[in-house]
């Protein structure tokens, strides 16, 4: 029992090693989000004395999901697709090692990755944004960001299931950043044409950084339509994801 | 009795095409066994059964008498594969370390570093690593758990011949302290000093099998080495001559009848030099076997 949980926390700790030693993962996941936050949260909002901390406060929501979902996405999608592509999976599957602790580790380095960016967003925005939220919002929204990234793990997961190492980091740029500016993580969706609010909802970034906003006051409407919505999403590509692998089970484990 | 790695009449096709048809064969405990065969033979079908890797459609794959297909039926079983990348931001020390958590009784680290000839290098970053010491991480996830069945497929294509010979080195010692081995090689120089026996298969069959000399011995012809100007079209049409290959000016003759083919040879060609006949090697029992058989 012992030896199974070693397994577990090695598997993670190689996996956390192995992604924030590569800064192609690194830079887009971690500092274009804290980049992102400091030209238009902070750097911007300090012109507008009116509203600052309240765009200050606003991003943190926003690029918090957009951080969340880059880490899950690369972080699975991208390391899914080349270690099944180039045969390092099938390497650690010759050997004894449990499946489960290979995809735990990935779904552990994302939450853990994703932590990181919520939290480093938070410190910049306390220390440089004058952002001030009541003692309880912060660990809710750092729940709401950090759990939210599990639906885009299935995101990715399914990608890198479907894609290969070659071209899983393309597509994943071409799923994360159209969806993340469609569902308003970069510019707030107010700001945006009538017909990109309407089709807004059916991206799941759209809920996550709307769950985000409600936590801080920022938003209105019912938490639970988008964690409902949320959950949703993740099933489906939960659904999807497993017909991906099963399709690859089939053609290298047949 | 305890019978390290076995297939029973394991068919396995892909679709239509069979990939190994009714093919049997033992590995016995301080036994390296070497299977041949040309591309597409199915040497990598048995390995990835033997692993536990691939679904069969018929028969029995075992290791130590047990499912390979249960992940803990592999904790005595250490496996090399051809990769195309592994992951380069993680250290020498990193990579064992996972990968001997794996198994209940891993050898000691600096026993696995000395083994796989990387002492002093656990603190390098795999993709820092040159490929003849890729290699030999490679190796040394394979045996630190300690296995008594070790299965390599191609441990040392693209070494240069040092490290080729590093890891022939230690796939001897592992073999002489009672340890059993399938080896895949392209290299026939490779089976002929390291195997015990030979299985050589081609289309899913096994067509030959026996120790490296017996197997020299299916193949009494004779290899005939010149530079000629000869076109390979007029030799291969010679009587008695299995098969021609030109490398340059050079031109390699296999034959069972060397003295007819040196007659027509220096008949036809005056101006032929460099001659010489050797007795053929693995390499022409090989491809003889192979040819027989189409």
């Amino acid at each position: 029992m012992r030896s199974l949980l070693r397994v577990y926390l090695l598997e993670l700790k190689c996996e956390f090693l192995k992604m924030f030693r590569m800064p192609a993962y690194v830079i887009p996941t971690l500092a274009f989000p804290l980049m992102f936050y400091l030209f238009f949260g902070i750097a911007f909002g300090s012109k507008s004395a009116v509203s600052a901390t309240k765009i200050a406060s606003y991003l943190i929501a926003t690029y918090g999901a957009f951080g969340v979902i880059g880490a899950s996405l690369f972080g699975f999608g991208v390391s899914v697709a080349v270690e099944r592509g180039q045969g390092w999976l099938l390497v650690k599957r010759a050997t004894p090692m449990p499946l489960s602790a290979w995809f735990g580790a990935k779904i552990g380095m994302a939450l853990l990755f994703s932590s990181i960016i919520v939290a480093c967003l938070s410190f910049l925005g306390i220390f440089l944004g004058g952002v001030h939220f009541a003692p309880a919002v912060w660990p809710l929204l750092f729940v709401a960001l950090v759990g939210g990234a599990l639906p885009f793990c299935a995101l990715g997961l399914m990608i890198g299931y479907f894609a290969g190492p070659n071209s899983a980091p393309a597509i994943v740029n071409m799923v994360y950043l159209p969806m993340s500016f469609l569902s308003g993580l970069w510019i707030p969706i107010e700001f945006m044409p009538k017909f990109l609010q309407t089709i807004a909802p059916m991206l799941p970034p759209f809920h996550l950084a709307q769950l985000a906003l409600i936590v801080i006051g920022a938003a209105k409407g019912s938490a639970v339509v988008h964690i409902l919505a949320l959950l949703g999403f993740k099933v489906l590509f939960l659904v999807l994801a497993t017909v991906a692998y099963r399709r690859d089970e089939g053609k290298v484990y047949g | 009795m305890n019978t390290p790695a076995e297939l029973n009449g394991v068919t396995k096709r892909f679709g239509s095409t069979v990939a190994l048809d009714n093919v049997s064969f033992t590995i016995r405990t301080g036994e390296l066994v070497a299977l041949l065969g040309p591309n597409g033979a199915g040497k990598t079908t048995a390995v990835r059964l033997l692993l536990g890797l691939t679904r069969l459609d018929a028969g029995a794959a075992r290791v130590f008498r047990l499912d390979p297909r249960q992940p803990r039926n592999r904790v005595r079983t250490g496996a090399m594969l051809q990769v195309g990348r592994v992951p380069e931001t993680l250290r020498v020390g990193e990579h064992i370390e996972l990968f001997s958590s794996y198994y209940p009784n891993p050898l000691p680290r600096p026993e696995i570093m000395d083994v796989a000839g990387l002492r002093g290098l656990e603190h390098r970053l795999f993709g820092e690593l040159s490929g003849g010491r890729k290699q030999r991480l490679l190796f040394a996830l394979a045996i630190c758990g300690n296995p008594d069945l070790l299965v390599l497929d191609e441990p040392t294509v693209g070494l240069d011949v040092d490290a080729r010979r590093g890891i022939w080195e230690e796939i001897r010692r592992f073999v002489a302290k009672g340890g059993a081995v399938l080896l895949t090689t392209h290299y026939l120089q490779e089976a002929d000093s390291l195997a015990d026996r030979i299985i050589v298969i081609d289309r899913g069959r096994i067509i030959a099998e026996g120790t490296p000399a017996e197997i020299k011995t299916r193949v009494s012809g004779k290899r005939i080495r010149c530079s000629t100007a000869l076109p390979a079209e007029q030799l291969t049409a010679l009587p008695f001559v299995t098969n021609v290959t030109r490398d340059g000016a050079i031109v390699e003759v296999l034959t069972s009848n060397s003295e007819a083919v040196v007659r027509e040879l220096l008949a036809r060609d005056r101006s032929l030099s460099n001659l010489e006949v050797t007795s053929a090697g693995l390499e022409e029992a090989f491809l003889t076997l192979t040819k027989e058989v189409a």
